[in-house]
């Protein structure tokens, strides 16, 4: 296949070299490439795809979207309480670390400048990109077993282990986005009189709502599936909890780990489930990203669309 | 990269802290909240790394090193191997996913028709948020079976003669290599890096297209000379998002490599170098005692290093051509 | 499916039990488990079908598939108690049950002298904790051999000698020795190990260092690169099955239940060879010592991995339940009995065989550790 590609691409720019000049067969090869890199591109992402998805669907029945896991050993069983789980402690996570974010990239790009103050939160928010998720876990673990007690588990302290982890990823979006929002926007706001604050929020964040919306679901893309973190903070339950401030909850990326790490017999049985679990979480962010895709399109200033 | 410079007018002083002058409330409730938050950031990274280095700091001071087996009483023997192998497996990912996710962000952004690029756009979005525990799984029973049987045997037979094939030890029969977690981490990072990518190339200036093309550029030239300078920060910025989950990306790499203690550059054998994310991972549950403590030091070497990486990258963004400016 | 709102009281009730089991040093809440607690009290633990409230344990990951089966199986006997364990791995669970964080630990190792001592501390009274060796997994060693159809009798030394990287070849003749009438094929051996810690690791090097201690010189090891080194590494069991399934001429140790289609090799005990059953891997508590010295209820053994007898299979994971005899409180006193009496009951070791293909103890192991479970009580 990779020799098609590669005898496509070089077909083009020779042909196009003969018959056009080079400027167009420069312009061909561009194009091949570009599109050929794309169906490379395609071929790997599309099998993790099929994969989930067909794995994923031997386990995609009511059963599982309406039980627990609670009593089951075997076949059967569901991840209802882990969908709950997931679902309570994302939004929570999301709560705490779309206003932190968004405001810290606001301060980076329209206050902050090219202040010390400035410089040093962007180089700490890199550091931050690189904290390693189990030390997100360990941190938030220890945070609360200062105030707890050991042996602390709650949905609470795993949303503060995925703030950590979610917070720097919504800054860097967001102020990319903020920076792409051109200067004149902002000169002819404030030429009319207005006020900085209305400006950022009637001007600027308009303008670049499609793109920070877009790294909003791609930051709890990077948490959603956090295994780690979770297992240290959250534990696992076999029972749906609602209270994310006491109590083990089940989440589906440890549901999905559990049952593959530690599969009871039969072990297709458990495996199915850890399929179904992935594949769910791949559909929860489906619908969060279609929904801020409708969002963002109605939230753009009319002459942007 | 260049700051927004503060619009030249009487009513926006050039410091941050001299808003007052503006007497809204919006203005400075604003204000506080945006410096509240940044500041805030400062508190909590203050806070991770004063619990990394507390808990870190016994490997160097405790008395009684018995509990520490392998590497003894070196630390840095102990990290050595792993930090070669963090940066090793990143870079290979990065080396592979970058180049591809430009392609393949121009391509959406202005070569695939504009539906066609919408869904293809929210397709690619959609795989960021595929866990890493079914990458894992993935590169185990499909990726590392197929590259064990195809490429490895080639690379073996004709690419020997580079160092990082070299011939001397044994070609792995199941696949699961330093190549083959780079390769299954960049099909990761690929989806981060394409979606920031191709946000930016979406903005660029419909103006300096539009110069570009009037003045007779073909559509390659046009990208060139301006999409690709624009979306340049943007590009990095991405890049090194998608490092940061290479660098710190934890449970694919433990399901998939087959670690060894040394230091290997060969990249299609049994033995390669862990890295520190996945060693935490794999040791942690079963440590105790100092054990732990060096593993959270690991950590705290895995943060340096990202660090690092991520201020040279700031310096290379920052030579760049930038957006605000335009 | 569960009521939300009883689940919220079982949650409440959780942190108070833990709260409690802190011994009061800390402020918040500990004061009256007072509903629950009375309720449970009433009930006979040993007949189950009536505690109630929440057991907290965490600890070994390879319990953690047995445990599904006993959390499964208990909380089906008794609807209204909710066993709770977190698999964070044996040190783990030893630690924090120590420090008063969980009701029970689930360990791979038997408590440590200094965390013995540390346990008079956590319990109440000045009896400390004990080991009750509830879990018995067999360690079977798959290998990937197609064109062998014969199952391979392999010595301890041949073992040890392939784990430890000095028989590297398939058609080495210590092998054959063994192997009468089998065409071993000259196809180098390429050994697969845990790339995580573990407690198989841990007792399939013991079983090495004590049936072969000439050829296997690195002592009981979690981490395998504290010994040789070299061979594949994979995480986990289905790491290790999966690696060892993908290439030819792989051979690997894992949990028995869950090698699959993999033969598996038979080991040489005595002068002749068994192969893994669950039954044989059962009698390896049997045949082992009771390590005494601590209290009389304890039941730390040391695992013999040289037994006499050939109906006796040596390579068994032995997991361990971690209670303490005295509890402060009724409650938790009749939840701890009433769990830990059916784990060790046919029922229990048949649930977790059900769930995880575990080995089940002998009836004369079960009736012993009866009398260190009753010996559990309230404590002031």
């Amino acid at each position: 296949m990779i020799v098609t590609i590669l005898a496509y691409i070089i077909g083009t720019y020779v042909v196009s070299r003969i018959v056009e000049s080079k400027r167009h067969a420069t312009d061909r090869l561009a194009t091949a490439v570009m599109t050929s890199s794309f169906a490379v591109v395609l071929l790997p992402l599309v099998s993790v795809v099929w994969t989930v998805v067909e794995r994923g669907s031997n386990r995609f029945d009511w059963t599982f979207y309406s039980e627990t896991m609670r009593g089951v050993v075997g076949e059967g069983g569901g991840a209802y309480h882990a969908i709950i789980g997931t679902l309570i402690i994302t939004a929570l996570a999301a709560t705490f670390s779309v206003p932190f974010g968004l405001f810290t990239a606001i301060y980076l790009v329209e206050y902050g400048g090219k202040t010390r103050f400035s410089k040093r939160v962007t180089g700490l928010v890199d550091v931050m990109t690189g904290i390693p998720s189990i030390v997100a876990g360990l941190f938030a673990y220890a945070l609360f077993v200062l105030v707890d007690g050991p042996g602390h588990r709650s949905g609470l302290a795993g949303a503060v282990a995925l703030t950590l982890l979610m917070t720097p990823v919504v800054v860097r979006a967001s102020e990319e986005m903020l920076r792409l929002v051109p200067n004149e926007l902002r000169e002819a706001s404030y030429a009319l009189g207005v006020a900085k604050w209305r400006t950022i929020a009637k001007i600027v964040l308009p303008t670049a709502i499609a793109g920070i919306l877009t790294g909003i679901v791609l930051s709890i893309a990077r948490v959603i599936g956090e295994t780690a973190p979770l297992l240290i903070t959250v534990g696992i339950a076999q029972g749906v909890n609602y209270n994310p401030f006491s109590g083990r909850m089940a989440t589906l990326p440890v549901f999905t780990y559990n049952s593959y790490a530690f599969p009871t017999l039969p072990r297709d049985a458990s495996l199915d489930r850890a399929w179904a679990s992935a594949l769910t979480l791949v559909i929860i962010v489906a619908v969060l990203f279609t929904g801020a895709r409708i969002l963002s399109s109605i939230l753009k200033p009319k002459g942007l669309k | 990269m260049t700051i927004i410079d503060n619009p030249k007018q009487p009513t926006e002083p050039d410091t941050p802290f001299g808003d007052e002058k503006i007497s809204k409330t919006g203005d400075k409730v604003f204000f506080g909240l945006s410096f509240g938050a940044a500041t805030l950031i400062l508190v909590t990274l203050g806070a991770v790394a004063l619990f990394l280095v507390k808990e870190g700091l016994p490997v160097f001071t405790a008395s009684d090193k018995s509990d520490l087996e392998r590497g003894g009483d070196s630390f840095f023997g102990y990290v050595g191997p792993l930090v070669l192998g963090t940066v090793y497996i990143a870079m290979i990912a990065l080396l592979i996913a970058t180049p591809i996710a430009v392609a393949v962000a121009v391509y959406i952004s202005h070569y695939a028709p504009k539906r066609l690029s919408q869904t293809l756009g929210y397709f690619i979005d959609l795989l960021a948020a595929i866990p890493s525990v079914v990458f894992g799984i993935w590169g185990i029973t499909v990726l590392a079976p197929i590259l064990s049987r195809t490429l490895y045997p080639w690379l073996d037979d004709y690419a020997s003669w580079l160092p990082f094939f070299g011939s001397d030890v044994n070609v792995s029969t199941s696949g699961r290599t330093t190549l083959t977690v780079g390769i299954v981490l960049a099909v990761m990072v690929l989806p981060i890096i394409t979606a920031i990518s191709r946000e930016v190339f979406l903005q660029t200036p419909r103006l300096h297209e539009e110069a570009s093309l009037a003045l007779g550029a073909t559509r390659w030239e046009m990208i060139r000379q301006a999409v690709l300078p624009y979306g340049r920060s943007g590009v990095i910025s991405g890049a090194m998002l998608g490092l940061g989950r290479a660098l710190g990306e934890t449970m694919a790499v433990a399901m998939i490599l087959s670690p060894a203690d040394g230091y290997f550059w060969n990249i299609i054998t049994n033995s390669n170098s862990n890295t520190i994310a996945a060693n935490i991972a794999l040791q942690f549950p079963e440590s105790s005692g100092l054990e732990v403590n060096r593993l959270i030091a690991t950590g705290l070497v895995l943060f340096i290093i990202t660090f690092g990486v991520n201020a040279l990258a700031r310096r290379v963004a920052d030579t760049g051509f930038t957006g605000a400016d335009g | 499916m569960n009521s939300p709102k009883r689940r919220l009281v079982a949650g409440a009730f959780a942190l108070t039990l833990v709260a409690a089991a802190c011994g009061g040093d800390s402020d918040g809440g500990s004061t009256e488990p007072a509903g629950d607690s009375t309720e449970a009290a009433s009930s006979e633990p040993a007949a189950g079908g009536g505690v109630s409230g929440t057991l907290v344990g965490a600890g070994s990951s390879a319990q953690a598939a047995g445990m599904q089966g006993w959390q499964a199986g208990f909380q089906s006997l008794n609807t209204d108690a909710t066993i709770e364990y977190d698999a964070i791995g044996s040190g783990g669970g030893r630690e924090l049950f120590l420090s008063g964080g969980s009701d029970f630990a689930g360990s791979d190792a038997a408590l440590k002298d200094e965390e013995f001592e540390a346990s008079k501390e956590r319990c109440v009274g000045d009896q400390g904790a004990i080991n009750l060796p509830h879990y018995i997994s067999p360690i079977a060693i798959p290998y990937n051999l197609p064109s062998v159809d014969a199952t391979l009798n392999l010595t301890p030394e041949v073992v040890a000698g392939i784990f430890a990287n000095t028989i590297t070849n398939w058609n080495d003749p210590a092998i054959a020795v063994t192997n009468d009438g089998v065409e071993l094929p000259d196809l180098n051996i390429n050994p697969v190990h845990r790339s995580d810690e573990s407690g198989t690791s841990e007792n399939f090097t013991d079983y090495m260092s004590q049936s072969a201690p000439a050829v296997w010189t690195f002592g009981e090891i979690e981490i395998w690169d504290d010994g040789p080194g070299g061979g594949e590494g994979a995480q986990g069991t289905s790491g290790v099955v999966a690696a060892v399934e993908a290439g030819e001429g792989s051979i690997g140790y894992a949990d028995a239940s869950q090698i699959g289609s993999l033969p598996a090799a038979a080991v040489g005990v005595g002068d002749g060879f068994v192969e893994f059953s669950p039954e044989a891997a059962g009698r390896v508590v049997d045949a082992s010592e009771r390590n005494t010295g601590r209290n009389e209820f304890d039941f730390a053994i040391e695992v013999n991995r040289t037994p006499d007898s050939a109906d006796v299979y040596p390579i068994a994971l032995v997991s361990y339940h971690i209670v303490c005899l005295e509890y402060p409180d009724q409650a938790t006193v009749d939840l701890i009995k009433a769990f830990m009496t059916y784990v060790g009951s046919e029922q229990g070791q048949a649930d977790s065989a059900a769930a995880a293909g575990s080995a089940p103890i002998s009836a004369e192991v079960r009736a012993d550790m009866l009398k260190s479970i009753d010996a559990i009580s309230v404590g002031a």
